[in-house]
């Protein structure tokens, strides 16, 4: 079957300058539309919180909602919102981003908004209370109160990882959040929020060289801190199985997680094998376990693969977790599925695969982070993690590039490293029948 | 430290995009915009496929959950992994979902595949061939998705307040009974299919590295074999909603309470409808909201209050909700009637409805800005027989919104009384507390 058209790399501009307190800054100016994101990347995730205060990444995301020199307590919200844009923010296991997408009228002030809270945050017990229990409801809704909450992004690490750092719970216990002190939001910004330690981006309908004025004004003024290199959090290989069992009280049904540890994601050529194997394995009708598990035996209801901790696989660190996650009915067992996965796996690794099995599936992922692309948010979001994990800004560009150039040789090996001793295995049992 | 604000720069008003919009000899409507960026396409269809009123009903909509999950399962020219090898080799993405009002297909593709894509569609529409084996493994895999989906709280809020608001109407029914489906056949699907997905009143629109002429051509060729005289009914419309009593849901356990109320609204082309919408906003409809102030950012009782306005093409609605913690059910309740009576009784200010107003003309323009975005509102303003004219005459009619209009719109749609409230939650822990708020039934 013919391929719809070659991967082919972007074009997309971007122009960078590092300010002398050390805040990099990427402009990527695109005229299609009368539009503008803008996206800040702290180098700090869920993996550097401190023991004792897991959750402490993300509750101190929320803080930077809560004001600064100029701006009161969300008010941040009200001038974006306000000027016709929407905003968020969002912790992940290795950064922490902040975002604004504005029509192009709006582009110095959302520039000037970063720039306030880079400076400084306004902290209050008041306001740390309020968002201590707004992240407890957060985590309520999320993960308590449904069922297959946090399954497995929060209950897969403990298994498949040793270190606080990459073991433990990044949503938090009540216990920690409620122990977060002022003192240590006011530390942790002193040694995370520094300009050094950020990437600022700017996509969208804007001159580049007035960009880069307003960010020299507004941002030139932050004094620099010294930044600590980004900590390595690596871990040895598993070299035997583990085997872990979570309950769940709200799901009626069961389900099982499979995870192991991919090479370093820092080396792109070792590690996008392993992107698009899980892609082979689990992308459609057409993929080996949908239709091995699902149309040939009928043993599981839903199935995907990724890899990532939180599914984005080009956004973290070593290390990174390769993911196998399945749903099936109760008179199904666990080790019935397990045994068909490694069926599969392995007859992969033996057997091989062809040069159009890869290429059609890799024609799918690069149509799919086009799309991801194609508005300007996903732009200044792909742009700002490659430039900090990366320092390498034009990978926005060349991805699609490097996804084509995986061969079968490269998918059949990293299928082979997928083994039974070097992996964490996980049952979702549901123990209460409560709907 | 008192830094001068910087003042906003000329916005550039964009330009309306250029629609094409062809009628085809069988029926079907083609929508097709020219919008470069990435080499894609996106297409979205919508085919009527109104649920009947009436004991008919379960049986549709079991029937149409099924279709749609079988509908790539097989064609006479290929099986179900050859479609999906298809799909992928185009970098294809298709995806067909029903609701209660027709039956829609999702898709992008690179656009050096959109003719293979379009190809596919067509045979996908003119001979599905639903193979017994394939129907069953749907059946069952969606009597286990059910399952699952009724364990959540969120579903089972949304149930009972549809089944609430909308007792016999179509409406009232979103996910189908395992046993309804469980009596689904594969015959069931080749004569809702084939009697049923037909070209008159269907919509397909296009939007992104296309020329929108040669595109339409290609729809014309590649569709030319779906034919059918069949003339859609579309669903009979919803009568405006009284607000009815609080619905209690027992959820035993429960960490939190799952908020949701719903009422009419007007629809896009009701003279009130820009009022509504931002009577909507201050009160609940973004962050800068009255009530994300108060029961979030001051008090922390939930982490995501939002109330929005719905279009189902047989009538507009009001769905809010908050999830609160079970332990302050009642405040959070309390602070949500007095929000919601606020914003009927009260005048806003100026400055609220102001605001309001830039945020619900800068976030139209915002939405259009990417392919996927655009292609979506056109699709969406074409069934509610709308042109993108609306994007010029929409931000027209919130500009001339004043505070009057604004509580009249809230008194219409906002006010307590006007809305119907379900809650889900441990009922021995919050019913007496409720009880002292509001008259309560128990599900």
């Amino acid at each position: 079957m013919p391929l719809a058209a070659p991967a082919r790399d972007l074009s997309y501009a971007i122009e960078r300058a590092t300010l002398d307190n050390g805040l990099r800054v990427l402009v990527l100016p695109d005229s299609t539309s009368p539009v503008i994101a803008v996206a800040v990347y702290y180098d700090v995730g869920m993996r550097s919180e401190p023991e004792g205060r897991t959750g402490f990444a993300h509750l101190f995301e929320h803080l930077m909602f809560q004001g600064s020199d100029n701006v009161g307590k969300t008010e941040h919200f009200t001038y974006v919102q306000g000027a016709g844009g929407y905003l968020n923010g969002s912790t992940h296991v290795d950064y922490t981003n902040y975002y604004e997408v504005l029509p192009s009228s709006a582009t110095e002030l959302a520039i000037f908004l970063e720039a306030d809270r880079m400076r400084s945050i306004a902290l209050s017990q008041d306001n740390l209370d309020n968002q201590v229990a707004v992240v407890q409801n957060e985590i309520r809704v999320n993960v308590q109160n449904r069922p297959y909450g946090g399954f497995p992004w929060l209950t897969m690490p403990p298994l498949l990882f040793d270190s606080f750092a990459n073991s433990h719970d990044g949503y938090g216990s009540f216990v920690d959040l409620e122990a977060a002190t002022i003192g240590d939001a006011s530390s942790f910004f002193k040694r995370y929020y520094a300009p050094g330690n950020a990437v600022l981006t700017i996509a969208g309908d804007v001159d580049p060289k007035q960009v880069m004025a307003w960010v020299k004004q507004h941002f030139g003024d932050i004094p620099g801190r010294k930044v600590a290199k980004p900590p390595r959090f690596s871990e040895p290989p598993l070299t035997s199985e583990r085997r872990g069992v979570v309950e769940d009280a709200l799901a009626p049904s069961p389900a099982l997680a499979m995870a192991w540890r991919t090479p370093d994601p820092a080396k792109l050529t070792n590690y996008l094998p392993y992107v698009v194997l899980a892609e082979v394995l689990t992308d459609g009708d057409s993929s080996r376990l949908q239709e091995r598990l699902v149309l040939q035996d009928r043993i599981v209801t839903f199935l995907q693969g990724y890899v990532g901790v939180m599914g984005d696989p080009i956004d973290a660190r070593d290390p990174t977790p390769f993911f196998l996650v399945v749903h099936y009915p109760a008179e199904v067992t666990a080790d019935t599925i397990i045994g068909a996965i490694d069926e599969e796996i392995e007859r992969l690794a033996s057997d091989g695969i062809t040069e159009e099995e890869v290429q059609r599936t890799v024609a799918r992922m690069v149509s799919r982070y086009l799309r991801e692309v194609d508005p300007v948010l996903g732009r200044a979001t792909h742009a700002s993690v490659f430039e900090q994990q990366r320092g390498r800004a034009e990978l926005l560009n060349e991805l699609p590039g490097l996804l084509a150039a995986v061969t079968p040789k490269q998918v059949m090996a990293a299928a082979a490293t997928l083994g039974r001793d070097n992996r964490a295995v996980q049952e979702l049992r549901p123990t209460g029948g409560r709907s | 430290m008192n830094a001068a604000f910087p003042p906003l720069g000329k916005q550039r008003t964009p330009k309306l995009p250029t629609v094409s919009d062809t009628v085809l000899d069988n029926g079907l409507r083609v929508l097709a915009v020219r919008r470069p960026g990435v080499p894609l396409v996106e297409l979205r269809l919508r085919i009527p496929l109104a649920t009947p009123v009436g004991k008919g009903g379960e049986t549709h909509v079991a029937r149409a959950s099924v279709l749609s999950e079988t509908l790539l399962s097989g064609t006479t020219e290929r099986d179900a992994s050859q479609i999906a090898a298809t799909l992928q080799s185009l970098g294809a993405q298709l995806n067909a979902t029903t609701d209660a009002d027709r039956l829609g297909f999702g898709a992008s593709v690179l656009a050096s595949g959109l003719g293979g894509m379009l190809e596919l569609l067509a045979e996908v529409l003119t001979s599905a061939t639903f193979p017994k084996r394939e129907v069953e493994g749907a059946r069952d895999r969606l009597v286990q998705h059910i399952a699952i989906a009724r364990s959540s709280p969120s579903v089972i809020a949304q149930e009972a307040l549809l089944a609430r608001m909308f007792a016999g109407h179509p409406y009232a029914l979103e996910i189908p009974s395992v046993e309804s489906v469980t009596d689904v056949r594969a015959s069931h699907l080749r004569a809702l299919h084939k009697n049923r997905a037909v070209p008159a009143g269907s919509i397909l629109t296009m939007v992104g590295d296309i020329s929108p002429a040669k595109a339409t051509a290609q729809v014309a060729k590649a569709f030319a074999g779906w034919q059918s005289s069949y003339q859609q009914q579309p669903t009979p419309h919803v009568p405006d909603q009284p607000g009815r009593v609080a619905l209690l849901v027992d959820r035993p356990g429960a960490v939190q309470t799952t908020i949701r109320f719903g009422g009419s609204a007007p629809d896009r082309k009701d003279p009130g409808y820009p009022a509504t919408v931002l009577a909507n906003l201050v009160f609940g409809g973004y962050f800068c909201s009255r009530w994300v102030a108060n029961i979030r950012e001051d008090k922390g009782y939930t982490y995501s209050p939002h109330s929005s306005i719905d279009h189902p093409p047989a009538g507009s609605r009001i769905v809010a909700g908050a999830d609160v913690a079970t332990a302050v059910t009642a405040p959070a309740l309390l602070e949500t009637l007095y929000e919601l009576g606020r914003i009927a009784s009260v005048p806003v200010t100026q400055e609220e409805l102001d605001q309001a107003r830039r945020y619900a003309i800068g976030t139209l323009a915002l939405g259009t800005a990417s392919q996927a975005g655009l292609a979506g509102l056109v699709s969406q303003l074409a069934a509610a027989e709308l042109g993108l004219d609306y994007l010029r005459d929409y931000p027209k009619g919130l500009e001339a919104v004043t505070v009057d209009d604004v509580l009249e719109a809230g008194a219409r749609c906002y006010a307590p009384g006007r809305l119907t409230p379900v809650l889900v939650g441990d009922r021995a822990v919050i019913e007496d507390s409720l009880r002292g708020l509001v008259p309560l039934e128990i599900a």
